[in-house]
């Protein structure tokens, strides 16, 4: 099994030896603002019981804690739970530790991105790369285009049961197919050009953050 | 005070609403809101999954606007009212004043465009404007068409109070309550009024998204309302526009009218339900509960 190929997670065997572990990724995570405190984690449960979406999850947000410690990379990034998060910081408000586990989840979402071990056909993920791409070329979102392209890339046939909402949008005006963009969006593009190469955090940082 | 507004992208579409009846509000209280010339994305949610330094510098290019745009005003006041844009820029500004270093990453983009990011804008939801500069005893006085008859369920939603919850209370918000209830409105007593509705999850990933907005809904008509206000674009598109497929993914009947609470407010103040965008509702809100006995049938 090549362990270092990121693309081989998926399907992997179930039994874990230590070598398998990444002793990088804890403190990759925690090198965002705040992330340190993932460290003192006391695994009572809490983010769970208090998340909504918890119930859906392959992991709950407990255990996805604790596997980012122990280091098992290719289960989190694999993993559906994050893009199951929909970020209503409840977890993050009631964590007794306040470990800013939302955030954990944007980073864990950044990272599988950045790296394609993301799942590929599921839809959530998918949302974020189109939207991000809309918003980069022309600063805003239209909500209509960003639907179309969203479902051709996930599952076309369900745009077709969409139909009947998009109509009943469409008559009542809140619904359109126009491109939505600043006046100035070639201004916006250099800005995002110069930060193209930039990480909230510096790589050496995470370095240093690893235990 | 000069309030400058930043719409994001949900209020120029599914959310119209939402814009029309909030201008026409604050224009009705004497506190015109205008709008943030050549504003972009706040680099909300979905944006943040792929780039968080972008998201910041997207918020970043909306400030150095903003201040430019009210350099004449003794301070800078901008109105978000779309709960996801209202959080995105207050964690941006949140990041970039503790951490230096991300904000002089920001700067570095920004100066390509010959923008400065000054930090001293602040981000205002409008139910904050309401009650801390309005005042509810100002709005009271101005109410001409009391909410009589309406059983509000108030519905605030996440990212409105958490995790910063910097004018309501994180756990049991109550402003926009007073704010209804000193129009004539009863409001319900709702354990869930800060529960997810599941955000984009509605669009995505259906069998989760619609079984977390459903649970609202029932619990709100359980407890007595015949209608729910909302502050966010996405919790009113998701609470309102999927009430056929949840009742037959679920088999119970959801049919409560969802609306702004701007446009409660609106029609309290005597605005027409047209110009509040009342019209664009999917299950129309019943005005003659809200409307005194001689101008029924003036306004519908």
């Amino acid at each position: 099994m090549n362990v270092s190929n990121e693309k081989d997670w998926r399907g992997w065997r179930k039994i874990h030896y230590e070598a398998d572990l990444d002793p990088h990724f804890a403190g990759e995570i925690a090198s965002i603002p705040g992330g340190d405190k993932m460290y003192g984690c006391i695994q009572c449960g809490t983010c769970s019981g208090m998340c909504p979406l918890s119930p859906y999850m392959d992991y709950t947000p407990r255990r996805i804690m604790a596997m980012i410690r122990a280091g098992l990379k290719g289960e989190v990034m694999t993993s559906y739970t994050t893009w199951l998060c929909a970020s209503c910081y409840s977890c993050t408000v009631e964590c007794p530790r306040e470990i800013p586990i939302t955030d954990i989840m944007y980073a864990a979402k950044r990272m599988a991105i950045r790296t394609g071990a993301f799942p590929k056909r599921f839809p959530t993920p998918v949302l974020a790369e189109e939207f991000f791409k809309s918003v980069e070329r022309h600063g805003r979102s239209s909500e209509g285009r960003l639907l179309i392209r969203f479902f051709l890339r996930t599952n076309p046939l369900k745009m077709l049961k969409q139909a009947g909402l998009g109509w009943k949008l469409f008559r009542r005006g809140r619904m359109s197919l126009k491109q939505e963009t600043v006046e100035h969006s070639s201004e916006l593009r250099q800005i995002m050009q110069a930060l193209e190469h930039e990480h909230m955090i510096d790589s050496k940082t995470a370095e240093r953050g690893t235990r | 005070m000069k309030y400058l507004y930043f719409p994001g992208c949900s209020l120029k579409s599914t959310g119209r609403a939402y814009e029309e009846s909030l201008l026409e509000s604050f224009a009705a209280l004497g506190s015109p809101l205008s709008e943030l010339e050549d504003w972009n994305c706040c680099g909300a949610t979905a944006y943040m999954a792929v780039s968080e330094l972008k998201a910041f510098a997207l918020c970043a290019r909306n400030f150095a606007l903003a201040e430019q745009q009210c350099q004449q005003e003794k301070e800078c006041h901008l109105v978000v009212p779309c709960a996801a844009c209202y959080l995105g820029l207050i964690k941006a500004q949140k990041y970039m004043e503790e951490h230096p270093k991300i904000r002089g990453k920001v700067q570095k983009g920004l100066d390509v465009a010959g923008l400065k990011y000054e930090g001293h804008a602040f981000v205002r939801h409008p139910l904050d404007v309401l009650l801390k500069d309005i005042g509810e005893e100002n709005i009271a006085s101005k109410c001409v068409r009391p909410l009589k008859g309406l059983r509000v369920a108030c519905y605030y939603g996440c990212q409105l109070v958490r995790p910063y919850a910097l004018f309501d209370d994180a756990y049991a918000p109550s402003t926009m309550d007073t704010l209804l209830r000193a129009l004539g409105a009863e409001t319900v007593d709702w354990p869930l009024k800060t529960r997810c509705c599941g955000g984009s999850l509605t669009g995505t990933i259906q069998d989760v998204g619609l079984r977390l907005s459903q649970v609202l809904l029932t619990e709100a008509i359980k407890r007595g309302a015949n209608v729910v206000a909302t502050a966010c674009p996405l919790c009113q598109f998701n609470l309102e526009c999927y009430h056929s497929q949840m009742a037959k993914r679920f088999h119970e009947a959801v049919d409560i009218p969802v609306v702004y609470f701007s446009q409660l407010l609106g029609l309290a103040l005597g605005v027409t339900p047209r110009r509040l965008g009342l019209d664009r509702l999917f299950v129309p809100l019943d005005f003659k509960a809200t409307a005194p006995a001689e101008e029924v049938g003036a306004h519908v």
